[in-house]
């Protein structure tokens, strides 16, 4: 089995046990990136010699007993919405084209910590607002399953990297599905923590109350030995919330024994593909046989979910974004005569089409005489989805539905219909409002060769239950392979 | 309830938002706004009455910490990412005569 081809744990224990160098596994993977770059295009920005001088560190501290974490000299990647000190910082858009963070988000510091070696940053919708990486004003990612089709988003670039084995694990963010969605496009394991777990200093905000940081990885196992190493307790942002127990890999029993499963018949209505709705059934049967006892249930309030969050998000977007204004980073217009003039002129230009649609959209919503027939009405019905779980987790452990009604759509098809973009979200956006951790794991793969993504929701900070039940499906379902050459053929390359 | 986007909102909201739309965009933003907004008015279907407006998950209040510098002076670096800066400060158009 060639290095690629290993998950980052296996890869974390080779280096460990001196059978490749960090240099190797840097190597290997930046060869891989020439190799797949050009067409799948996951990176906005590559730091190969930084990397490389990267590893010499990280080896020698590995050598001198120093680092002994897991997943020390692994070669990984980090979404351009994560701030990282002295590497530019984009989120996608040309009002961030040049901007070099003074630091590094909480995240990436604890992944420095362990040992982790960035070869770069990630292609993404701008600002985190999209659901397939076509608005990143650096163009679009591809899909490596198949070129013809999007990655999903809005961390699609970070799905692709992982999926085409340029890195062996990824970071993105989940504001309404922006992990979840693109992971089940690319045939990838991501999850969403619950609210407060990642902190989320030196994320650049789009939906402050619906952020999260979390891993992309091959497998349950790596996102688990990543989420170990993101979730933390930080000062820094008052939202983070401390937790007595941060052992997740503990919880990777591969079965389900005695597991309360429910599946929301409302997940498996109208606008949901055939071939997805078999693939769910398929897979709670592989949950009974791991031990799970599964039900049908009506969870209620689905169809109030979407425009509940387009409110919110575009709400606390309108204010977050405030602050791109040409004068402190950034792209500044090159004419205007006074101060107005350039902060208007600035914004207009530096920002993309969906990124000046939700900002006013949540002006809008945030206006006087509008605020509390929009604004609170958003917030009152995000309380009674919050409600709807509440009622569903005191009977199950684990919701398990799709993670999205189809599989990545063709490049081009998505962005001339913004709403209908939207409602594609979901089976994704109810778990930002109510705060819920969510993981999608790859099943299968549908009749034209893409992957279809499981989705499993637990009640927040039951990160472990999901991890158990995730390592009892994919035990039951079997190693998935990922479209790395040599590895398993590209289908839609026949 | 559907509220009516004319071209004297979305005026008012390039204002508040501080965007130049043109004409073009303009008419486009009013279309798309009104769109999304019949389909947000979907939560009119709610009854909401008796529910309050829910800001945070989870039952949290302000968070205080002591007022202290953990970090040096980034003055520099913070300065760099300055599309214009003149004297250690960033520069921008006269705002007072």
């Amino acid at each position: 089995m060639g290095l690629l081809e290993l998950t980052a744990l296996e890869l974390g224990k080779q280096i460990k046990e001196k059978k490749v160098s960090v240099k190797e596994a840097v190597e290997a993977s930046f060869s891989r990136i020439r190799e797949s770059e050009e067409t799948v295009h996951a990176f906005i920005t590559l730091e190969e010699e930084k990397a490389l001088k990267n590893a010499e560190e990280v080896q020698a501290r590995i050598d001198a007993g120093v680092l002994s974490g897991p997943l020390a000299g692994v070669p990984m990647a980090v979404k351009d919405n994560i701030c990282t000190e002295g590497m530019k910082t984009t989120c996608g858009s040309r009002i961030l084209y040049n901007f070099v963070p003074a630091y590094s988000a909480q995240a990436v510091t604890n992944l420095k910590k362990a040992g982790a070696v960035i070869v770069g940053k990630t292609n993404m919708d701008e600002f985190a607002m999209g659901s397939t990486t076509e608005t990143s004003w650096f163009g679009p990612t591809a899909n490596p399953w198949n070129k013809k089709h999007v990655p999903g988003g809005s961390s699609g670039g970070s799905c692709a990297a992982v999926a085409s084995g340029e890195v062996f694990y990824a970071l993105g963010s989940d504001t309404g599905g922006s992990i979840r969605q693109p992971s089940s496009f690319c045939g990838v394991t991501g999850i969403k923590p619950t609210y407060g777990t990642v902190s989320r200093y030196g994320l650049i905000a789009y939906g402050s109350s619906l952020d999260q940081i979390g891993p992309v990885a091959r497998d349950t196992a790596d996102c688990a030995a990543v989420l170990e190493i993101l979730a933390s307790h930080d000062k820094k942002d008052s939202t983070s919330v401390p937790r007595k127990d941060y052992n997740f890999t503990e919880a990777l029993t591969g079965e389900a024994k005695g597991m309360k499963i429910g599946i929301p018949s409302d997940y498996l209505g109208e606008g949901l593909d055939d071939e997805i709705r078999t693939a769910v059934l398929q897979g709670a049967e592989l949950l009974k046989f791991q031990g799970a006892e599964v039900e049908f249930f009506d969870l209620g309030m689905v169809e109030y979910a979407i425009p509940a969050y387009y409110v919110i998000a575009s709400a606390e977007a309108s204010s977050n974004l405030s602050r791109f204004d040409g004068v402190k980073y950034g792209y500044r217009t090159g004419e205007y005569e006074d101060l107005h003039e350039m902060y208007k002129k600035s914004r207009s230009e530096g920002f993309g089409t969906e990124v000046k649609r939700r900002i006013m959209l949540g002006s809008f919503v945030l206006s006087s005489g509008y605020y509390d027939a929009y604004y609170l009405k958003a917030l009152r019905t995000k309380a009674l989805i919050k409600q709807a779980f509440d009622r569903a987790f005191e009977k199950y452990d684990i919701i398990l539905g799709p993670a999205a009604p189809s599989t990545a759509p063709a490049m081009g098809e998505s962005l001339c219909d913004p709403l209908k973009m939207y409602l594609g979200d979901i089976y994704t956006v109810s778990v930002n409002l109510a705060g819920l951790p969510g993981i999608s794991v790859p099943c299968k793969t549908d009749e034209k060769g893409l992957p279809i993504g499981l989705q499993m929701l637990a009640d927040c900070f039951e990160e472990k239950k999901l991890f158990r039940a995730a390592s009892a499906y994919e035990k039951a379902r079997g190693r998935w392979e990922l479209p790395i050459s040599g590895c398993r053929p590209d289908k839609e390359g026949k | 309830m559907a509220v009516k986007i004319d071209d004297k909102i979305i005026e008012y909201v390039g204002i508040l938002a501080k965007l130049n739309l043109s004409e073009e965009e303009k008419k486009k933003a009013g279309e798309d706004m009104s769109r999304m907004l019949e389909y947000i008015d979907k939560l009119n279907e709610l009854d909401t009455r008796g529910t309050a407006p829910m800001t945070h998950i989870f039952d949290i209040s302000n968070v205080f910490r002591e007022d202290e510098i953990t970090n040096g002076d980034q003055s520099g670096e913070m300065l760099s990412n300055a599309p214009r800066q003149k004297d250690k400060q960033y520069q921008v158009p006269r705002t007072v005569e």
